[in-house]
């Protein structure tokens, strides 16, 4: 679907001719809330932008942002006041790596972006201080930076990773522990950086996460990012990633495990605007027991200026039980005729049973066939972190869910 | 010594168009030791006996009887046939996506074996069979089937059968879409696990072509769902002069 020719329709939309069928000929009615012949802006570079949470209405859940979200369960969080003071957290060395918490004049914020719901324009109203993490140096290094105590109070957060010219690392950010947290982080990567940025949600069984990451690439950079959520009740993670710099670059993945009662959203958006430049966008989840809910929206916009751009997304989920539902949404957006490939995919199913035969068939009995698949089908991910420490814990902790429940 | 045993076999499978009759009474009895080429048509149900024997969900046996050393293998799952010495060599090999060939050899030969198989001389056993049917190193580390191209999902088929080591196995048209220098590695990759461990062989193909390389003891003709004629090595030789016209013709009359 091309928003923009639905925009160009809504306004240079002819008159109907009398000799049309009327909308009401087929019975087709009025929605009970309006709008009817309303074309909502479509565009994802213009949706409303604001640091402020007062700008934002109330949060109804039939919100383009919210619509697939339980957002009865989090008022706290999009309409409730926040606790924005500064947490305690752990963080490994790495030479040319530093941490710091700045103050809300840094003039960092709010160079990557701008919230866009009112989850993260009240996160954005009460943070206290930001977190910043700011890397420098050609040699590649990684940090990890560990949060594990939050606490269930509805709090707020803001970090900021920049990535200075040419600089080069992987910052992972473990979340474990409980939270009640709405959060923005801001990745900034200067001229020729190489930034990979690891979120890794292995949350307790209560908590709720809404963040929103907002990245800007300079020219010639590359940012791999990559949302790995496996704990925690509400976890949403959502990324959008502006390629504002010629031949900049991107890489992102995600992988979830969403058991009985889990929902874990993604929202991930990539905005074309410089030329030459690149995406890829690959999320993998798999879905086990009653009531466990994923969504995977990728909007992908090549803007007019963003000539000879290549970008392909794709969402793959593995159904492993009755009672679990994936939502996934693809949207293309393209306002040049000049690219040099654009493409998404997304596909949903169970088992392939062929797959389950020739593994049988080679002696491996059904149970650890199906393990074998499942660990096979997220591994595609996990191979491409590319921090052989945390792809071990990773395959143990897909391990471990995989043997909670029974895979059928 | 060991036998497998086929007896008045008879297999259907559900189509959109509803039940259909493929297998109409098969006999055959293998030895071990033993190469029989099962040769026919297009249509003649020689796949649906390969995958009836591995126990494919798809196929449904009506009745008859597959026996190996007297166990009843149709009682079997999938996987206890494989792990009771049958092996299937597929025509086409699925995908397994973030599975590399080291991990799926490794679980296989533990599941057949019933232990994890000593790690050096595996690794040493898995590299010369590689090297044998001129399979990269770096197939090792590659996802199965993943990319591969025909013919070396073929040589991955028969680098399988050199380390599972099964009492029998059948062979599904391994000999389709390989060029001849392909055809020629992965034939002689069959003779090798035969002189190693002297299993019996079902051949199953269309063309005499693969009967240059690997000489079959016993050549069975396959037509409309039972053996139709059955003789030596000769046999294959007149196929390959005659086709199966003959004996399409005299099933029509039936």
């Amino acid at each position: 679907m091309s928003a923009a020719s639905a925009r160009t329709q809504a306004s240079t939309k002819p008159a109907p001719s009398p000799a049309l069928p009327t909308a009401e000929q087929h019975g087709i009615k009025e929605h009970s809330d309006g709008r009817f012949g309303y074309v909502p802006v479509q565009t994802r570079s213009a949706r409303f932008k604001s640091v402020n949470a007062a700008d934002f209405a109330a949060v109804t859940g039939r919100e383009a942002v919210w619509k697939y979200s339980p957002v009865a369960r989090f008022t706290d969080l999009t309409a409730g006041e926040l606790d924005g003071s500064t947490y305690e957290y752990t963080v490994t060395d790495a030479p040319g790596v530093t941490v710091d918490w700045v103050g809300r004049d840094d003039a960092r914020i709010g160079t990557a972006g701008l919230p866009e719901e009112r989850a993260s324009a009240n996160a954005w109203t009460t943070f206290e201080r930001a977190l910043a993490i700011t890397v420098t140096g050609e040699d590649e290094k990684e940090i990890t930076l560990s949060r594990a105590n939050l606490g269930s109070a509805p709090r707020a957060a803001h970090t900021i990773i920049e990535a200075r010219p040419f600089s080069h690392a992987t910052v992972i950010l473990q979340n474990n522990g409980d939270a009640r947290l709405s959060e923005n982080v801001e990745i900034i990567l200067g001229d020729s950086a190489n930034l990979t940025v690891i979120t890794v949600q292995e949350w307790n069984a209560d908590a709720v996460q809404l963040a929103s990451h907002f990245a800007t690439i300079g020219r010639d950079a590359r940012l791999k990012h990559i949302v790995v959520s496996l704990g925690g009740s509400i976890v949403r993670v959502n990324p959008a990633v502006h390629l504002a710099g010629p031949g900049s670059d991107t890489e992102l993945l995600g992988l979830y495990f969403a058991d009985a009662g889990q929902h874990l959203e993604q929202q991930v958006y990539v905005d074309h605007i410089a030329p030459h430049t690149r995406s890829r966008v690959t999320y993998k989840g798999a879905l086990q027991g009653a009531g466990a809910r994923t969504v995977w929206i990728g909007d992908v916009l090549i803007g007019p200026g963003a000539s000879g751009t290549d970008s392909y997304e794709q969402n793959r989920n593995l159904v492993l039980s009755e009672g679990t539902r994936a939502d996934s949404v693809p949207n293309l957006e393209i306002e040049t005729g000049d690219i040099l490939g654009a493409g998404h995919a997304s596909a949903t199913g169970r088992f392939d049973d062929e797959q389950l035969f020739y593994l049988q068939s080679r002696g491996i009995t059904e149970d650890e066939a199906r393990r074998l698949v499942v660990r096979g089908f997220l591994s595609e991910v996990v191979q491409k972190i590319g921090s052989r420490p945390l792809e071990d814990r990773l395959h143990a902790a897909i391990e471990a869910e995989l043997a909670v429940t029974e895979v059928r | 010594m060991s036998v497998l045993e086929i007896k008045d076999l008879h297999v259907s499978v559900e189509t959109d168009q509803g039940t259909t009759q493929i297998l109409r009474g098969v006999n055959l009895t293998i030895n071990e030791g033993e190469i029989h080429a099962i040769m026919g048509p297009n249509g003649s149900g020689k796949s649906t006996l390969a995958y009836t024997i591995a126990g494919h969900p798809k196929y449904h046996v009506e009745s008859g009887t597959i026996q190996l050393d007297g166990e009843d293998v149709l009682a079997m799952t999938v996987d206890a046939r494989a792990r009771a010495g049958l092996f299937l060599a597929m025509q086409y090999p699925v995908e397994i996506p973030g599975v590399s060939v080291t991990n799926f050899l490794r679980t296989a030969k533990t599941a057949i074996d019933g232990t994890a198989p000593p790690i050096r001389t595996w690794i040493k056993d898995v590299r010369e069979s590689m090297t044998r049917l001129r399979m990269d190193k770096s197939f090792a580390e590659r996802n199965v089937n993943e990319g591969f191209s025909g013919g070396e999902k073929k040589r991955n088929e028969i680098l399988q059968l050199e380390l599972l080591k099964p009492k029998f196995a059948v062979l599904d048209e391994t000999d389709s879409g390989l060029d001849v220098d392909a055809l020629k590695i992965v034939s002689e990759g069959v003779n090798r696990a035969k002189e190693n461990t002297g299993l019996g062989i079902l051949l199953i193909t269309h063309y005499t072509r693969i009967l240059r390389y690997i000489k079959p003891d016993f050549v069975h003709v396959f037509v409309n769902g039972r053996i139709a004629e059955q003789g030596g090595p000769e046999l294959a030789d007149r196929l390959e002069d005659e086709g199966y016209d003959r004996y399409l013709a005299e099933s029509n009359v039936n």
